[in-house]
């Protein structure tokens, strides 16, 4: 057996073997359905009949067409609502429960948490029913005299996106929240004493304490939630599909419609890559940056 | 790190090289043997060996569902040479796996395929599904059905002209989009089931004056908005020219008087609160649901709800075709249920052939009118009763006053998707008639060509 080839503490040949089995699933799932679309997209295919070759055509049209500025334009909307307003809610969550011993705390917790364990469909058909004309929010509002404000949420062009929005910060909260907290677990109790000594107050110590220890939490919360919010189809496909009108389309609705529906595969295929690869840089960008004083 | 940006280099580009290689332009898998053309009908499905047929179905709603079970388990009674294997599926789901199905290796050999162009058209135009009409002569179909149903299932062999040429599906039932209404609240109004484009309007009005809803909508769906705006249409517009736009032939046109007055009447309807509140976020299954539970006294939606609806209002449920308007004619939305057709690439189309003739034979239209639903044909030789038979009466009507005019969204490929989203802007109040109809309009003449 010759090993000595490589410089000390570089791999082994046979390392590949170890890695054989994840590499075999990776390509099979991952790398090869990614090439395959990759193939797709440079085709002009309804699905049924035989392809034509259109070479970046797909891409050009994709780029270039108005009608998908808009959808693109929502899902910016919908990261507001899936990341940012998350991000905020479960900081401030995560601070008031990690300082303070309230009674039941672990149940609030498990409460927060648990839109995360439900399914993406069964919350939207729940949150469907909740919004409608007759449905809980319009029940409560004209329980409390505010009868003027009760409305068709998912019905109305200006309100739906937010309605949507808002269904995808109270999922994402609990998870925040968690993150957070177990991020706060382990700053030592010591930082929080001496800065207690120094006379800081209770916000003054989570800015100066708390916060600086979730760099590494708040970049994994910002990558999932971003994720999420740019690639939401389930809420929208279930919700309202794309209505009313077109106002809460959103790039993966796209493309089921148009490899699915309209049937132009190639086109649809094109979005989705184009989407994978935003996603993709966003998180590279983010990543960086959070890791950026580290190194 | 040079050697190992080589390698993964080499890598990729083995990749690419193997993708070429290996790939064809998509869809044009394996050999395309020809089938052998079907002059030779073979009608002995006795003398035709150990045969499977597939078959992929969406009759999965309990009314459906226990006609077509009856009928295929009676098949293979008849002939014990034949297994059928069924695959049913919801309208939705199956929709959406029959073009992965279809164009597969192993696909059905009889496949229920909507008919609009986007389905029906698409697969006829990829050469698909294997034209009827050699079969037609040798069981009659002609005679069995009427040239209204059998219009609704024809496409030119390339796929342009929808309306004419080969016949392509068989359907098993009917189907309608007409009012249904809860006649003790009729009753209570003292209101006639309206006849007339003025007389509903007028029972529109005395039922919001009374309290009520006077049309129960539920548009959250998109969909159901074809059906409301269809049924304004029909009143409005004479009936071959909905026809010619419903099947997207040339030579007419959506911006005109006619299509303006109608799109002006449902909005109206819509200003003045003869719907529901908030309709557009309202679901159709709860909408339906309501009006069984006493909310509405009109429902305008289609025969497929006549189980669902009898069940929760019994005796108080009745049905009529829409009120006749301006153009002094009866028009009203309908077709067929789904088609049944053989594909292209079943191995048996003799026998596929013989089980289409079988399930929509007399027998077949007995055990579906007993089943609580409408068959396409033989309604004369049925007994039902109740709303049933007010449902068959509308049927009847609609064929021999030639009435009937075909939905909205076959009319382009586009269609399904563009007629829905503008019908539920207009009627939310976010566009305008004019440019409600001038979307409608750029769909329609671009695909015409006109």
């Amino acid at each position: 057996m010759q090993h000595s080839r490589g410089a000390p503490g570089q791999p082994r040949t046979v390392a590949y073997l170890y890695l054989a089995p994840a590499l075999l699933v990776f390509g099979c799932f991952m790398a090869w359905p990614l090439l395959r679309a990759v193939w797709l997209s440079l085709f002009e295919w309804d699905g049924l009949s035989v392809g034509t070759w259109v070479g970046l055509g797909n891409y050009v049209d994709v780029l270039t067409d108005p009608q998908l500025r808009a959808p693109f334009v929502h899902s910016l909307v919908l990261v507001v609502f899936f990341s940012a307003l998350p991000i905020v809610a479960g900081m401030v969550l995560a601070g008031l429960m990690s300082r303070a011993r309230l009674r039941g705390s672990g149940f609030f917790r498990t409460v927060i948490f648990l839109p995360q364990v439900v399914a993406m469909v069964v919350v939207a058909i729940a949150w469907r029913d909740i919004y409608a004309p007759e449905g809980s929010i319009n029940d409560a509002l004209s329980a409390v005299g505010l009868d003027g404000l009760a409305r068709a949420w998912l019905g109305e062009p200006s309100f739906a996106l937010m309605a949507v929005g808002l269904v995808g910060t109270w999922v994402g909260t609990g998870l925040c929240m968690v993150l957070f907290l177990a991020g706060l677990a382990k700053v030592p109790r010591e930082l929080y004493e001496s800065a207690t000594l120094d006379g800081a107050g209770p916000l003054r110590q989570f800015l100066a304490v708390g916060l600086p220890a979730l760099r590494g939490e708040l970049a994994v919360a910002m990558t999932l939630t971003l994720v999420a919010a740019l690639r939401t189809f389930d809420l929208v496909y279930v919700m309202t599909d794309g209505g009313p009108g077109r106002s809460t389309r959103v790039p993966s609705y796209e493309v089921y419609r148009w490899s699915l529906e309209e049937g132009k595969v190639g086109y649809g295929v094109t979005i989705a890559l184009l989407l994978t690869a935003a996603i993709l840089l966003l998180t590279i960008g983010i990543n960086r940056v959070a890791e950026g004083d580290r190194r | 790190m040079i050697p190992r940006l080589r390698r993964t280099g080499l890598l990729a580009l083995a990749a690419t090289a193997l993708l070429v290689v290996t790939a064809c332009a998509p869809g044009s898998g394996g050999d395309d043997a020809k089938k052998e053309p079907a002059s030779d009908v073979e009608t002995d499905v006795a003398g035709a060996g150990d045969v499977t047929l597939t078959v992929w179905d969406q009759e999965v709603r309990s009314g459906q569902d226990k006609p077509l079970e009856e009928l295929n388990a009676a098949f293979m009674d008849t002939y014990p040479n034949v297994t059928i294997k069924r695959v049913s599926r919801s309208f939705t789901d199956l929709q959406k796996q029959l073009r992965l199905a279809i164009t597969g290796d192993d696909a059905p050999d009889v496949v229920q395929a909507n008919n609009a162009r986007a389905d029906m058209g698409a697969f006829v135009k990829a050469g698909l599904l294997r034209s009827l009409e050699p079969y037609a002569g040798a069981y009659g179909w002609e005679d069995r059905f009427p040239d209204t149903v059998r219009s609704v299932v024809s496409y030119s062999e390339d796929g342009q002209t929808f309306g004419e040429g080969n016949l392509y599906g068989l359907p098993l039932t009917g189907e309608l989009v007409g009012v249904w209404y809860n006649k003790a609240k009729l009753a209570d109004l003292g209101i006639e089931p309206p006849q007339t484009l003025a007389d509903f309007e007028a029972a529109l009005d005395q039922a919001k004056q009374a309290g009520e809803i006077p049309i129960q909508f539920g548009n959250l769906d998109q969909w159901p908005g074809i059906h409301e705006w269809g049924f304004a249409q029909n009143q409005f517009v004479p009936r071959d020219e909905i026809r010619n736009l419903g099947f997207g032939q040339e030579g007419s046109s959506w911006t005109t008087d006619e299509n303006t007055a109608a799109a002006e009447a449902i909005t109206g309807w819509a200003d003045k609160g003869y719907f529901t509140k908030g309709f557009n976020g309202l679901g159709y299954d709860p909408s339906w649901q309501a009006f069984v539970k006493g909310d509405g006294v009109f429902l305008v939606s289609g025969t497929w709800l006549l189980a669902d609806l009898s069940a929760g209002l019994k005796d108080d449920l009745g049905f009529m075709l829409p009120p006749v308007g301006e153009t002094g004619d009866l028009a009203v939305t309908g077709s067929t249920g789904l088609p049944f057709s053989i594909t292209e690439a079943s191995e048996n189309p003799d026998v596929a052939a013989a089980y289409l003739d079988f399930i929509t034979s007399e027998d077949a239209m007995a055990k579906i009118s007993a089943a609580g639903g409408l068959p396409v044909v033989d309604l004369e030789a049925q007994q039902p009763s109740g709303t049933q038979a007010e449902v068959f009466d509308a049927w009847s009507t609609a064929s021999s006053e030639d009435a009937l005019v075909p939905y909205l969204d076959w009319a382009t490929p586009d269609a399904t998707d563009v007629v829905p989203t503008e019908v539920q802007q207009l009627l939310g109040g976010d566009r305008s008639v004019d440019d409600f109809l001038g979307a409608l309009e750029d769909d329609y003449s671009s695909f015409t060509g006109g």
